[in-house]
């Protein structure tokens, strides 16, 4: 069903139930995200995406991406407010997290430092190399590579991601869709002397070479593609998939 | 653990994914622990990936992965039994089953715990050892049971 919401004053049309993210930044606004990734199910979990919404008379702060579209919402994606708590988000992000990218956003915002930051948060970064948690290479992993490799662990301060008893997980087919959409940049894909690495999950397979001696993926991960689509087992070494 | 255990766990519950919580502490009930095989028999049997049940597994503190003693002996550590010295019981049990808190003694009969309240103030300082509550307890008679029950163990 098509509704229609305004966005900054514009009239936007959406279909009900859309993720709100997803309509605003198609009307060509900007609102930043972590934890948001449109293959996968919006999940709120790093909350920088969040817009004023009016919904029936009531102005709030939501996070936009996991926020169902309605018929009537009046949303705005940048006022002194809206900012402010950005920079908030950030800031306690930062005191956890020394990735790149997170201090480029923050210093977006106007945040260099982290009030926040204490010897504890800044071993915490260093053990977790940047991740902020967001969950996204989980949500890939289960959802669009359905191999469900690696899930979180522990709660509250000893929340982290990992695999199943923190061991190399067997069934990963290092195809690399968590290191992909990482917002932080942490998994550490690399691919050297015809072995592919994927060093947070300590997963190591080597790259198939192909008839003509092109090197075309990791040999389990092409395995998985081929049983998937029902392809010939010889499928990849025969030259097959996309032009090289 | 055996198979046959965990299947009987799994059909008790129809075999329903949505059980799993369920299913999870039907085993450590048995067990009084997750066992790695268990783990994998119900992730296979019921399809669900094995990082979420590792996942689930390890965000309540009720599971565990590692082994634990045949018997269980949780302290509470809540702040009505804090006040009236929760802790020196926790030293004694420590001394008695030569053991420290949180950890399973040598002989894998005894697991040694705190726990941060079980919402039985009135009866603090509370020990509770294979589900009996030792309510208004001292560190002499929590002694005297632990060490009956080492001997009663030792005698077997």
């Amino acid at each position: 069903m098509t509704v229609e919401i305004t966005i900054n004053g514009v009239k936007a049309k959406a279909e009900k139930g859309e993720s709100l993210l997803e309509v605003i930044r198609k009307y060509g606004f900007d609102v930043p995200s972590l934890c948001h990734h449109h293959a996968v199910e919006p999940c709120g979990s790093c909350r920088v995406c969040l817009v004023s919404v009016t919904d029936n008379g009531r102005t709030k702060l939501a996070a936009s991406c996991n926020y169902k579209v309605r018929e009537g919402l009046d949303i705005t994606t940048d006022s002194e407010e809206i900012r402010r708590n950005r920079a908030m988000v950030l800031e306690l992000m930062l005191a956890e997290s020394n990735a790149p990218a997170i201090q480029k956003l923050a210093a977006e915002y106007g945040v260099t430092s982290s009030r926040f930051e204490t010897e504890e948060s800044k071993a915490l970064a260093a053990e977790r190399d940047g991740c902020i948690l967001c969950g996204l290479c989980v949500r890939v992993c289960e959802e669009v590579v359905e191999v469900a490799a690696l899930n979180f662990k522990g709660r509250g301060d000893k929340r982290d991601v990992g695999t199943p008893y923190q061991e190399t997980p067997q069934n990963c087919i290092a195809c690399g869709a968590c290191a992909y959409v990482c917002p932080t940049d942490c998994i550490g894909f690399v691919e050297e002397n015809g072995v592919r690495k994927l060093k947070k999950w300590n997963r190591e397979l080597p790259i198939l070479k192909d008839d003509a001696g092109r090197p075309v993926g990791p040999q389990f991960q092409l395995f998985y593609f081929t049983q998937k689509a029902g392809l010939p087992a010889d499928f990849y070494k025969k030259g097959g998939g996309p032009a090289r | 653990m055996d198979t046959a255990k965990v299947e009987a766990i799994i059909t008790k519950h129809n075999g329903d994914a949505t059980a799993l919580l369920a299913i999870m502490q039907d085993i450590q009930a048995e067990e009084n622990y997750l066992p790695r095989d268990a783990v994998e028999h119900v992730a296979k049997k019921l399809g669900i990936p094995i990082s979420r049940i590792y996942s689930m597994a390890t965000f309540f503190e009720s599971f565990h992965l590692e082994p634990r003693g045949k018997h269980i002996c949780t302290v509470c550590m809540g702040t009505a039994c804090h006040v009236r010295g929760a802790q020196r019981l926790v030293e004694q049990l420590e001394r008695d089953l030569k053991v420290m808190s949180g950890g399973t003694s040598e002989d894998g009969l005894f697991t040694l715990e705190e726990v941060n309240c079980v919402g039985a103030c009135a009866l603090g300082p509370l020990v509770i050892i294979d589900g009996k509550y030792h309510g208004n307890t001292t560190s002499a008679k929590i002694s005297k049971v632990v060490t009956g029950m080492q001997k009663e163990e030792g005698g077997k």
